[in-house]
């Protein structure tokens, strides 16, 4: 069977170049048809989505910004391996370890932290490889519906620490919700 | 006496104006929202409710643009434009006859500015005239886009008129008048024109599209080849006064159809209500059903104008000089030729 005589889709339509009719060629009932489809298309549901009131619901798999996380005590999980780097395949992230010192011990999990953590936005192309990397689950993508800025300047799609790691008072929060549960 | 006649009419014809005026300022909007609709999306929704306030949106938009002016020797004939076609749109309403009478201060009272025995004439100068304002304004732009929607509106409307006119003179065979008054009361009741000039009637319709240079006969503007055409060289209000003349145009066309073929003020049982109800309800009824019938005219050209594609320019001549004049011809033959046995 050859190309031309069967359809994948189903809706071929053999095209042909008949002489029209006298009735075909006066186009009146062609246009009244027209005009009967446009008329249908006035009472169909619209498809817009006014967008500050309504919103399209998110995937399920949806991953948004990064968000480094907090343990029940409120101290930064990350411990500076670098999985992550390594893991990104855009190489967006970039961090600086140091060595936690005695008093820092309500900050920092581990012992060795991380004292520089930057993620540029411009490059992350958010496939969530770095969650999957991590071994302290430190980094998540969230569902947040925040997204990076539009802006002039590049480094400030530089997201440092300030902008990454988890608010104190969300922490505290969770670990109330844990503590009731 | 004669006092009381100005004071009339200077009456109607604010209000006429003032109701050209709004009605074509929501003809925008309801342009834009019908072709949203046909589109199926929502259309302007956020200046006012259900975007109400679009018209003035829009007005106050253009009023901030910058009024720029080519570098054309006629600087006056480009000012000259707009204000012709604006002017014409407006000077066409005043021989419409909006209701039969009111009996009101122990007189009557016509809803006509200017009963002319020669109405149907006086329309069909002013909107051959029409042509003027587009041809100069493009002439007058100076550029070559402009030029060619000049000699595009030019040539489509001196075509189409033949044909209007020729459907026009069947019409009038039948009523005997050239006054619109007069034609109006002949089509008391259900006595409409539509129901004897059906292909005059048709005729008529096709070719109002074209005179108002509309869809699908929307050569002279087309946004694609010619960038806008006549109004490719204007800005700020001048451009306003070309869009708002295109919509003033469109309700007048629409309300000389109702009034020429679907029977102007009269509804079925009209006499019935003015014998019981009073000549002024009965009236103010009629003027509510012109209304309602010029609305369905103004929906159809607008929704002929986002059904139907653009004409080619032969094909616009092929349909005008070929088709619509001897069709018109034909009809005016017909009915010269019934209404003579019949008599």
């Amino acid at each position: 069977m050859s190309s031309n005589t069967y359809s994948l889709s189903g809706r071929k339509k053999t095209v042909s170049d008949k002489k029209l009719t006298w009735s075909e060629r006066i186009y009146l009932v062609a246009i009244f048809k027209g005009m009967m489809v446009t008329l249908k298309h006035m009472f169909k549901k619209k498809v817009t989505i006014s967008y500050p009131e309504q919103t399209r619901p998110f995937s399920d798999v949806y991953r948004g910004r990064h968000m480094l996380m907090r343990d029940e005590e409120g101290r930064e999980r990350c411990t500076a391996c670098g999985l992550c780097a390594l893991s990104c395949p855009a190489e967006a992230i970039t961090m600086k370890a140091a060595e936690r010192t005695a008093d820092e011990l309500h900050l920092y999990r581990e012992e060795k932290y991380a004292e520089i953590y930057e993620i540029n936005m411009l490059r992350c192309i958010f496939c969530g490889l770095c969650e999957e990397a991590c071994p302290k689950q430190a980094i998540y993508l969230t569902k947040s519906k925040q997204i990076a800025k539009a802006d002039v300047s590049r480094e400030n799609f530089i997201f440092g620490k300030d902008k990454l790691v988890m608010p104190l008072e969300m922490a505290i929060e969770n670990t109330k919700q844990q503590n009731q549960a | 006496m004669d006092k009381t006649i100005i004071i009339d009419k200077a009456v109607i014809i604010i209000v006429v104006f003032a109701v050209t005026m709004l009605m074509a300022m929501y003809a925008t909007l309801a342009e834009r929202k019908i072709a949203a609709w046909i589109q199926d999306r929502l259309g302007p929704n956020r200046a006012g409710k259900g975007g109400l306030l679009q018209p003035l949106a829009d007005g106050l938009k253009l009023f901030a643009k910058e009024e720029y002016e080519p570098n054309t020797p006629n600087k006056f004939l480009f000012k000259f434009g707009p204000f012709l076609s604006m002017t014409l749109a407006l000077m066409t309403s005043a021989v419409i006859p909006w209701g039969d009478k009111f009996h009101l201060f122990g007189r009557d009272i016509i809803l006509q500015a200017a009963d002319l025995n020669v109405g149907v004439l006086y329309i069909l100068a002013v909107l051959s005239v029409g042509v003027y304002g587009i041809m100069i304004g493009a002439w007058a732009s100076n550029n070559k886009y402009s030029l060619m929607s000049g000699i595009r509106a030019a040539s489509q409307m001196i075509s189409y008129e033949i044909a209007m006119g020729l459907s026009l003179i069947a019409l009038l065979l039948m009523t005997q008048t050239l006054s619109l008054r007069e034609i109006a009361l002949q089509q008391s009741g259900m006595n409409w024109n539509i129901f004897y000039q059906p292909i005059g009637f048709l005729i008529f319709i096709i070719c109002s599209f074209a005179e108002t240079n509309r869809a699908p006969f929307d050569l002279a503007e087309c946004e694609q080849e010619l960038i806008g055409g006549f109004h490719t060289e204007y800005s700020s209000m001048k451009m306003g006064f070309y869009l708002f003349a295109e919509y003033a145009n469109l309700f007048i066309s629409a309300t000389i159809m109702s009034v020429l073929y679907f029977g102007a003020y009269n509804y079925p049982g009209m006499s019935w209500v003015i014998e019981n109800w009073g000549i002024n309800i009965g009236n103010v009824l009629g003027i509510i059903a012109l209304f309602v019938k010029i609305c369905f005219f103004i929906f159809v050209f607008m929704w002929v104008r986002w059904t139907l594609p653009r004409f080619r320019y032969d094909q616009l001549m092929n349909l005008g000089w070929k088709t619509l004049i001897p069709l018109a011809l034909l009809n005016l033959v017909v009915t010269a030729v019934v209404i003579l046995l019949l008599k």
